[in-house]
Formats: structure tokens, sequence, C-alpha cells
């Protein structure tokens, strides 16, 4: 049999890496860190138990990041299309970093949960990348600061809420995109109400040296068990959720992946981002491609890159991510055609080790998503 | 029982040869979600891929123990992939091949030296 793991070395640890080991997690490479993919439960049995009440990621590897100067927001804006000017004090914003095509270098988060500038949070395989590309667009206005003695701790479920308010009570009042900065769980604490499973749930960022015991803490609850980075990807496919480096690139816009959103209203009416010229003639209708989602209805999963043909059998497209949804109880997939064939209900194929098989166009996402908008 | 590196197992009865893959294989994998067996009529070679086995993570080949024409695959794999973590040895049986070279198995691990071989992973 082969062997799906890789090797890898001179990786990073994250500060709760012994916790991993101890708990009896399976560790892989991944965004140059050693991280849990798994624990004893595996894969299925994480992605429904995160489901169904909380579960616990080490979400450490990720770039954690201050921005400071006279007006970081509108300094941040020349290289972003969110409408961060407009961010208001305690909530968080998410958004692409575009390249001069209007292709994705990255996506990321931004928060204003305190006075001290704005708090982003990028993917740990472009941080580096991404914090050089800030900085230098930046100079003379703002300064970048990676928190690298912060970790990151995702809590996520429909029991993550009431978990956290046993410890935390002011996490209670918090909604979707909710951010505040706080002594909390004996610390320093940024917490924001939001994830990447589509369900509710909240990412925590404390000092390093706090990790482990705030990890043990919020585990010593019967209701929290400790999920890897594979349910995290199952959950995240479910939810509709694009991974950068596979469903976006810098080939890639943010219209084209599905998440117009990432375009702020007011930066359509001023145009004025990288690429606009493309993605306002994309959100004008002109598109060459789409994201579609994938109900695969026969024979196996179909994963990132198998090939996408219409019902004649041309080839019009790929798979970017794809595989088994353990809520949705099928194989899904995400991928890329062109919007003729990106019709909610039609049939598609999918060819996997030269096999083509039908696929459904659905709506995004696979499973209802239940983040907390109102309380 | 004869095992190969790739943890595969194959059970040998007459010119029958019975494959699988390991306990120790199936709980590297994880909750099994999917099964390609072979086509029955395909012949393969010792080593070439015989079937698929996918996890929700991950999609594995499965190699060919011995060498031989496919004349049964293990069809409830299909409807029930998740046999294959409860009974790897036994019930999750991916094909049953007709030995075209039975001198093939003189190479292959007993039980001892498999797990003398997993104690080296």
């Amino acid at each position: 049999m082969s062997d799906p793991s890789l090797s890898g070395q001179d990786l990073k640890k994250t500060p709760l890496y012994d916790a991993h080991v101890a708990a009896g997690a399976r560790m892989v490479p991944f965004a140059g860190y050693h991280m849990p993919v798994q624990y004893k439960d595996g894969v299925l049995k994480e992605h429904l138990w995160t489901r169904e009440h909380a579960g616990l990621f080490d979400v450490s590897h990720m770039g954690q990041a201050r921005l400071r100067g006279e007006n970081p927001a509108k300094s941040f804006e020349k290289l972003v299309s969110a409408d961060y000017q407009g961010l208001k004090p305690g909530k968080q914003r998410y958004a692409v970093l575009l390249n001069d095509q209007g292709g994705v270098i990255d996506d990321l988060m931004t928060a204003r949960p305190d006075d001290d500038g704005l708090f982003i949070v990028v993917n740990g395989a472009c941080k580096d990348n991404d914090y050089r590309i800030i900085a230098e667009a930046l100079k003379g206005e703002a300064t970048v600061e990676r928190l690298e003695d912060r970790a990151l701790l995702a809590l996520q479920g429909p029991e993550a809420a009431a978990v956290l308010a046993a410890h935390v009570p002011e996490a209670a009042s918090m909604v979707f995109m909710d951010a505040r900065a706080l002594t909390a769980l004996g610390t320093d604490a940024i917490i924001c109400r939001s994830g990447y499973t589509g369900e509710d749930g909240y990412e925590i960022s404390v000092p390093a040296a706090e990790a482990t015991r705030i990890w043990n803490t919020l585990l010593a609850d019967e209701r929290v068990r400790a999920i890897g980075l594979g349910a995290r990807d199952s959950l995240r496919l479910e939810a509709g959720l694009p991974l950068y480096g596979h469903d976006m690139d810098e080939t890639v816009s943010p219209i084209e992946a599905g998440m117009p959103f990432a375009v702020g209203k007011s930066r359509r009416e001023a145009g004025d981002f990288p690429g606009a010229a493309r993605i306002l003639r994309e959100l004008a209708g002109d598109l060459e491609r789409v994201r579609v989602n994938l109900k695969v209805l026969e024979g196996a999963p179909a994963r990132e890159g198998a090939e996408i043909a219409d019902v004649d059998g041309n080839v019009i497209g790929k798979v970017t991510s794809g595989g088994f949804g353990p809520s949705f109880g099928g194989a899904i997939a995400i991928g890329f055609v062109p919007p003729e064939f990106a019709v909610i209900g039609s049939t598609l194929k999918v060819i996997v080790r030269g096999k083509a098989a039908a696929a459904e166009v659905v709506a995004s996402p696979f499973v209802p998503t239940r983040y907390v908008r109102k309380i | 029982m004869k095992f190969t590196k790739d943890h595969e197992w194959v059970e040998v009865a007459g010119d029958l040869a019975t494959v699988g893959i390991t306990a120790y294989a199936a709980e590297q994998l994880g909750d099994v979600v999917f099964v390609e067996t072979p086509d029955v009529g395909k012949t393969v070679k010792q080593g070439e891929a015989l079937a698929v086995v996918e996890s929700v993570k991950a999609a594995s080949d499965v190699y060919a123990p011995v060498s031989g024409e496919v004349v049964e695959a293990n069809g409830e794999l299909s409807d029930s992939p998740e046999t294959v973590n409860a009974l790897p040895e036994t019930g999750g049986w991916f094909a049953k091949i007709k030995l075209s070279n039975p001198g093939e198995l003189d190479a292959l691990m007993d039980r001892d030296a498999y797990e003398a071989f997993l104690g080296t992973l």
C-alpha cells in the first residue's frame, strides 16, 4: 500500500507540540511545522465530534501580526479589496491580499480588537511572503510586527460557546466576526468569534507560554476533544470555504473563487485596489471560470487534480479540493469550470483514475453553516 | 499468510491467492470510506497497483503482492468499505488472484518477519 503521508525536515514546532505528541497525535509536516493531522479518534470521528459538540484545534502555524501606524487600515487597503477603514472597533473582516492581476496572494482575517492598530491572521504557508509584501507596501506609513510569541487555538462546534462562556463570560455576548482583546483565561487574549469549520466558535490568540495550560483547561471540559488538521480540512470543505494554495492562488481572483464579499462596497465604487480592472469586470458578470461545488453521485471521491467534464465528456475544468464529507455523507468537491456550466442542479462528470462519474452542481455550503449572527 | 513491506497480505489455497491490507495498514489509514477493487479478468504483475483504498483524507494504492489473474473481487466493500477497518485480515479482503508465478511467494515475509519489520518503522 502506498504511503499517503509526507516526510519533512527542519520543521518548526508550535507551543503545543508536546501536548499533541502526548495525546497520541499523528504529526505531519504542514506549512513548515510539525502539525497534528489526527489524534487517536481519527479524522472521521473528529469531524463528527466537532459538528456535534466542540473541537479544539491548534492553528498556531498561522501568522499573527499587528499593523501599526497613523492609519494602518488606509495603508493596508493598498493591498487588499476589503473596506478596512470602515472596519468598526470590535469587529473582524475577511480579505484577500491581491497581486496586480487581481490574483490572490493569500487570504486573511483582519480585526480591530482594541486601539492597538490592526490584528491580522494569515496562512502559515504564506506568512513570510505576506509580511515581506505588506512591510514593503506600508513602508513609511505603518509597521508590521510579527507576533511570534503567540499561539492560536480554535474552539469550534455547537457547544463551543457554552464551553468558552464558563471561562470567559464576555465571549457569550459576542456575535459572528466580533473581536475582543481582553484579560481572559488568566492571560491577555484576543478572541474572535469565527473559524474555518462552518460551525459557531472562536479563535483564541494567547501568549505561547500560556498555550499548553489553556489547551488543557479547555480540553478538561468533556464536551471538548482535540481535533487534527485532517478534520479541519473536511469540515471547511463541507462549509464550502476555499483553501488557499488549492482553491485559490495567484491566478485565481476572489470573484472566480466565489468570495465576492472579499471586495468591499466602497472599494468597488472607488476601484482602488490591485487588479481592480479584472475584478470589477468579473463582478459585472464577465468571467472565464467560476468555482462550483460538486456532489459526486457515484464511484470514488474526486480529489484535487481530477478533471471535470461536461456530459459529453469534454474536459471543462479541474477539481481543486475534494474528498469525503463525513457529515454530508458522501463525496464532495470544489472545482473551477466556465460559468455556463455552473448551473445548480445540472450534472457534470468528474474523471477519477480514468473513469468518468456523474457529479451534480450544488449550492454552497454543502452542510449548513451555523454562525451566530444575533444573540 | 504472507506479507509485503507495503502492508499487503496474501493467503494462498492451491493456486488461488486472497489479498488484502494488514491490520497495521488499516489502522494507519484510518476510517476507510471508499474501496476500488479490480475488475475480474484483469491480469496484474507483482508490485503493480491492484486496488485503491480511500480514507477521508487520502487515496492510497494497494499493490498486487503476487502476479496473476483477478478471478474475484470483494463486492461487499463497495457498500461497506468500513469492513477494511473492522476485519482487515479476513472479511476486508480485496481480491482473489489465480497465481501465475507461485515462486514469488518465497520472497514475501511470514508473520514473524512482518511483525519484526513493523518494529523497525
